[in-house]
């Protein structure tokens, strides 16, 4: 990897991390839990290095069967981590019509 | 313009997206349509990455993904609703060990030597990764009161603790030094998992959200690690994402309970003395 690669990824990194802190700093106190959930979700775009890793190898290797592990893994934690946080919006939205009625 | 051109640019699209996601998250009206933004975001990703033209074993993968679809939507639909945060830390462990699992494919199929700047990431990737997981899990069973939601501490702790974590960076060394050192390389992975544990022990079950919102900042840079490693900008720019909102969570978090994170991290160890965790 050149350093003008590096270079370039370093500089994706440190802006990306100012909008990730700049885009939440007004989330009220109900959404924290939510919030939280859905970037858990976000996390599992671990997937995407998974998919890399069991799809590349030609054949089925020790490195296609780790993927494979990854894949499952990282799955879950896309699959389930949407579900629970829409779980989650949807009871909120029903306690807030309550309150107002 | 290439097919990776494209796939690069979709992955940029589908960031824009997970952005939005995440700022329509943060307000009451718009959550649910951020949480379907960043959907969106995760679809497009993995079509772009199935459709680089170096991708052979579809068979696993439909495999895979049907398997852990089912187990993630199983747990998802099965979870009550007052245990939602132990649910969020199981799943957070399992991005961590996608990404440690993802890096150790990496150093296994890897061809040809490693940058120096590679070894380095793919290293924190495993490190940061393990211990993810199994941070998520012993906070699963102490928000779940599988074990004492007190604090458990033992003598010596901190020096034992810090003693890992030296131990870790010297056999990082040794394997960045040599590759060849798969030994060293297996035993990190096994020091990475036995932190998660003991850094989440002393913490009291009260204190647990927190954990799991800082460990979600953690599987976030683990992920941001894994794209440096494989060198593909969407891992970079999403890890980073989701490792800065989610340490700025935890640190909103803590205000709100008037507490320093340093207080709930440390603060079974007397070091800061404040109303210690009362272990819920």
């Amino acid at each position: 990897m050149d350093t003008g690669t590096i270079i370039i990824g370093l500089t994706i990194f440190v802006l990306a991390c100012f909008a990730g802190a700049e885009l939440i700093s007004k989330v009220p106190q109900t959404l924290h839990t939510p919030l939280m959930s859905a970037s858990n979700a976000i996390s599992g775009v671990a997937i995407l290095g998974a998919l890399i890793a069991t799809g590349r190898p030609e054949s089925i290797d020790a490195e296609s069967m780790l993927g494979f592990c990854a894949v499952v893994f990282a799955t879950v934690n896309v699959v389930g981590g949407y579900m629970v946080t829409d779980r989650m919006l949807q009871m909120f939205k029903k306690k807030k019509r309550k309150k107002k009625e | 313009m290439s097919i990776v051109n494209i796939i690069d640019f979709v992955y940029l699209i589908s960031a824009v997206l997970f952005m939005l996601g995440i700022k329509n998250l943060s307000s009451p009206a718009t959550a649910k349509l951020g949480n379907k933004l960043s959907m969106a975001g995760m679809l497009v990703a993995i079509a772009a990455t199935l459709a680089s033209p170096d991708m052979f074993g579809y068979t696993m993968i439909i495999i895979a993904i049907a398997i852990g679809a089912a187990i993630g939507g199983y747990a998802a639909v099965k979870v009550e609703m007052t245990s939602m945060p132990e649910m969020v830390a199981l799943f957070n462990g399992c991005g961590g060990a996608a990404s440690a699992l993802v890096a150790m494919a990496e150093f296994n199929g890897h061809t040809g030597a490693f940058a120096n700047f590679t070894m380095i990431t793919l290293l924190l990737s495993v490190i940061i990764g393990g211990l993810t997981f199994t941070g998520s899990i012993i906070a699963y069973t102490k928000l779940q009161g599988i074990i004492s939601t007190r604090p458990i501490t033992y003598p010596f702790q901190q020096v034992v603790n810090a003693g890992i974590v030296l131990l870790t960076i010297f056999l990082a060394y040794l394997v960045f030094q040599n590759p060849a050192n798969t030994l060293a390389f297996y035993f990190i992975i096994l020091l990475a998992l036995g932190l998660g544990v003991l850094a989440v022990i002393p913490i009291g079950g009260a204190d647990m959200p927190v954990i799991v919102s800082l460990l979600n900042s953690y599987s976030g840079l683990a992920v941001s690690m894994t794209g440096f490693a494989l060198n593909n900008n969407a891992l970079i720019i999403v890890g980073s994402l989701v490792g800065a909102s989610g340490l700025f969570l935890t640190k909103i978090m803590c205000d709100a309970m008037n507490r320093s994170l340093a207080n709930v991290l440390f603060g079974a160890f007397g070091a800061v003395d404040d109303s210690v965790a009362d272990g819920g």
